[in-house]
């Protein structure tokens, strides 16, 4: 579904990620796990498409297409959803309105019609149950006032919404207590289908014991240094990320 | 990286859709102002002898003053004798009866601005009253409101057939010498609308005017005059638009409102005056004038308004809370894009006790925009237990514009209670992305975040009005969720 080759990026004329491969599958759950400043996030970023992050080398394949000449909506409409790490608040705008607006884009692209108000509602009371998010945070302004907490949950009901076919979660285990990452670890893994590939980015790995990974991959300092199954989340939680990088030094 | 607000850029640019020139006979007065030119508006106009020595008294407290310059706005000196004051579509004879009469290619021009006039007097049942630079072509629906007794008509009808009523409350809500401005307009002002409720009647619908400045060089200068009487009702729009020129053109009017006794007046404003071109050039100088009197108990005057044209906008429309227990209310959203400028806000003075005003004003700034908000909370001795509620959020976009806000607060009373809250914001480029990145279009997605932005405002227009404002603020209604 997803083939990123050789991906080099640079942000304000610095590089931050030197050369990524990676080949996800449908149906895969691939982690990447990292220190800070690994270039986690850009990675994130650049399969979103937002402006600043500049693809000095490389190529991404996304269903064939290449994703890099896509505009940010473009993707959305071909499936590709990014959960944030700093969801935005959007103050006057509620957050069913936001979403139905966003869903009906997509199916717009997809040359379906739009969802009415009454089955848009019913499906939104479907999902937000994922997730266990209340009927007055849906209806409020999108991400104004939430916690942390909510924010996250908010994200992943908006990815619950608008099904995507390859959704890239930026640190959506960051800022959680333990009963809040058990509630997204279960909305994702309902979530989870073989037609859907994720990519969880994470900073540790306990988000890793609920959500289980069919593949991990360690990056460090903008490029992949070891790729390897779940036990490797669990080495790294053992031995840090120094052992890693000391074992790839020649 | 390229600047995040680019594209935002992008969408401002956008044309000005009622730019375009009607080509129709008109008959003007010569520019420039003296005793002859207020005498020959007068005459043009048939008006009787009290009111031209009213026009004269004004135009010479006019000469006395001078043009204020407080305002955080900069444009060229202004010259007052360069300025046509008197333009009108030269019809056969006299003003059309009907609109059978109207000559076709003024509803045209009323047709391209998305103003149908028959079409709107049969479905929507929006009584309209065309003014088309100096003159009031059209008036719809005057037989329906008529048999309740509402009179709708413009001012220069008024002033022949209810001569009694303008002349009792003709500038007693705004005094000839009250300013510069509307000094200049009592002296030479040339058609507006006149509105008069009577006791008990509810206004069957809604009522409005649209304002067309046309003629190259000419200053509009209209007056309306709107009288609640007790226990009446009325909700009144305007609307305005100019065709693009490269001169400045001055719109300066005056709009007076009187609530009595548990009178409700409902004043909305969608003004999209000609607002120039990228760089500054051209636009309309609109200075106006526009205030409420609540003169009776329990009386309320709410003004809303749109304030998306003009390249310079001064404009305090203000209620003085008479009678006790009266309310005041404004609700304004202000663009200033390019090179706009605007300063408005409110005055809400507090004279009678249980006296409440509440104002929510949203500027937003684009381009090289300059937004001041500017509002005045006095409440004077007798005010016992009045209250203000005062909020102004200010939203920039990009990083070249400018947002100012100036309360100033008068309070004479202990017992009163006032509020303010102020907040500024940008949309970034953050906001931008997300929505992109759940499917939006960039142009959605600003529309979607200032449609947000000015939400409590937008919601109290009239559900006919809200649409036409959203379309203005560059907002699709599609997708709205209940």
């Amino acid at each position: 579904m997803l083939k990123i080759e050789n991906l080099h990026v640079e942000v304000e004329g610095s590089p931050i990620l030197k050369g990524i491969d990676l080949e996800i599958q449908a149906g895969e759950v691939h982690a990447i796990m990292g220190p800070n400043g690994s270039g986690k996030s850009t990675l994130a970023y650049v399969l979103a498409g937002r402006e600043g992050y500049e693809v000095t080398k490389g190529r991404v394949t996304y269903k064939g297409q290449d994703l890099l000449e896509m505009s940010p909506e473009a993707r959305a409409a071909e499936g590709v959803f990014l959960g944030f790490q700093y969801p935005v608040a959007i103050p006057g705008v509620s957050n069913v309105y936001f979403l139905k607006a966003a869903l009906n884009a997509l199916r717009k692209h997809r040359g379906e019609d739009p969802l009415d108000a009454i089955d848009f509602m019913k499906l939104s009371k479907e999902k937000a149950a994922l997730v266990q998010l209340s009927d007055e945070l849906t209806k409020r302004s999108v991400n104004e006032g939430f916690s942390g907490g909510e924010k996250k949950r908010n994200e992943i009901y908006q990815m619950a919404m608008l099904e995507p076919s390859l959704a890239v979660l930026d640190e959506t285990d960051s800022g959680l207590d333990i009963d809040a990452l058990k509630v997204i670890a279960d909305g994702l893994n309902t979530l989870r289908s073989p037609e859907r590939a994720m990519l969880v980015i994470t900073h540790y790995q306990r988000l890793l014991d609920y959500i289980v990974p069919d593949v991990v991959h360690v990056l460090i300092d903008g490029q992949i240094v070891r790729t390897g199954d779940k036990d490797l989340a669990k080495r790294l939680e053992a031995e840090g990320y120094a052992e890693v990088r000391n074992a790839m030094q020649p | 990286m390229s600047t995040a607000t680019e594209p935002i850029d992008e969408i401002l640019k956008r044309g000005y859709d009622a730019g375009f020139v009607t080509d129709i006979e008109q008959e003007y007065a010569p520019p420039g102002l003296n005793e002859q030119i207020v005498a020959f508006i007068s005459e043009k106009k048939n008006e009787p002898e009290w009111l031209l020595a009213w026009r004269l008294k004004a135009y010479r407290h006019w000469l006395k003053m001078t043009e204020p310059r407080w305002a955080k706005v900069s444009y060229p000196e202004i010259d007052y004798q360069d300025i046509c004051y008197y333009a009108a579509p030269k019809s056969k004879d006299d003003a059309p009866k009907s609109l059978d009469e109207v000559d076709p290619e003024l509803l045209a021009t009323y047709e391209k601005l998305g103003i149908p006039l028959h079409e709107r007097e049969i479905l929507a049942g929006v009584a309209v009253d065309a003014v088309f630079d100096s003159v009031s072509v059209a008036t719809t629906f005057r037989a329906k409101l008529a048999e309740v007794g509402v009179i709708f008509m413009s001012f220069s009808e008024a002033v022949q057939e209810h001569p009694e009523l303008v002349k009792k409350y003709l500038g007693s809500v705004v005094p000839i010498a009250d300013n510069f401005f509307s000094a200049l307009n009592s002296a030479v002002f040339s058609d507006g609308s006149f509105v008069y409720i009577p006791k008990g009647v509810r206004c069957p619908m809604e009522l409005s005017t649209y304002f067309r400045i046309n003629a190259a060089k000419t200053g509009q200068f209209e007056r309306t005059l709107i009288v609640a009487e007790e226990g009446s009702y009325v909700s009144y729009l305007e609307g305005c638009t100019a065709p693009m020129r490269d001169e400045n053109q001055l719109h300066a009017a005056v709009v007076e409102l009187v609530a009595h006794k548990d009178a409700q007046i409902k004043y909305s404003t969608v003004q999209n005056w000609y607002p120039g071109d990228e760089n500054g050039k051209g636009g309309i100088f609109n200075f106006v004038t526009k205030r409420g009197l609540c003169e009776g108990e329990r009386s309320k005057i709410s003004w809303t308004q749109v304030e998306t044209g003009s390249a310079i906008t001064w404009k305090y429309p203000s209620c003085i809370l008479k009678g006790d227990n009266s309310i005041g209310e404004f609700y304004s959203v202000a663009l200033s894009n390019h090179r706009q400028q605007a300063d408005t806000g409110t005055k809400m003075i507090h004279l009678g006790k249980n006296t409440r005003s509440t104002i929510i004003s949203k500027g937003i700034s684009a381009g090289h925009g300059q937004q001041t908000y500017r509002g005045g909370v006095k409440i004077m001795r007798g005010a016992t237990n009045a209250r203000n509620y005062t909020q102004c959020d200010s939203l920039l976009i990009g990083d070249k514009c400018g947002a100012h806000t100036v309360p100033y607060v008068d309070v004479r009373n202990s017992t009163s209670q006032l509020e303010h809250e102020a907040t500024t914001s940008r949309i970034g480029e953050d906001q931008l992305f997300y929505c992109r990145q759940r499917g939006l279009s960039e142009e959605d997605a600003v529309s979607l975040i200032v449609n947000g932005f000015a939400k409590q405002v937008l919601k109290e227009l009239p559900m006919e009005f809200a649409v036409e404002a959203q379309k203005l603020l560059g907002v699709s209604l599609e997708g709205a969720v209940g």
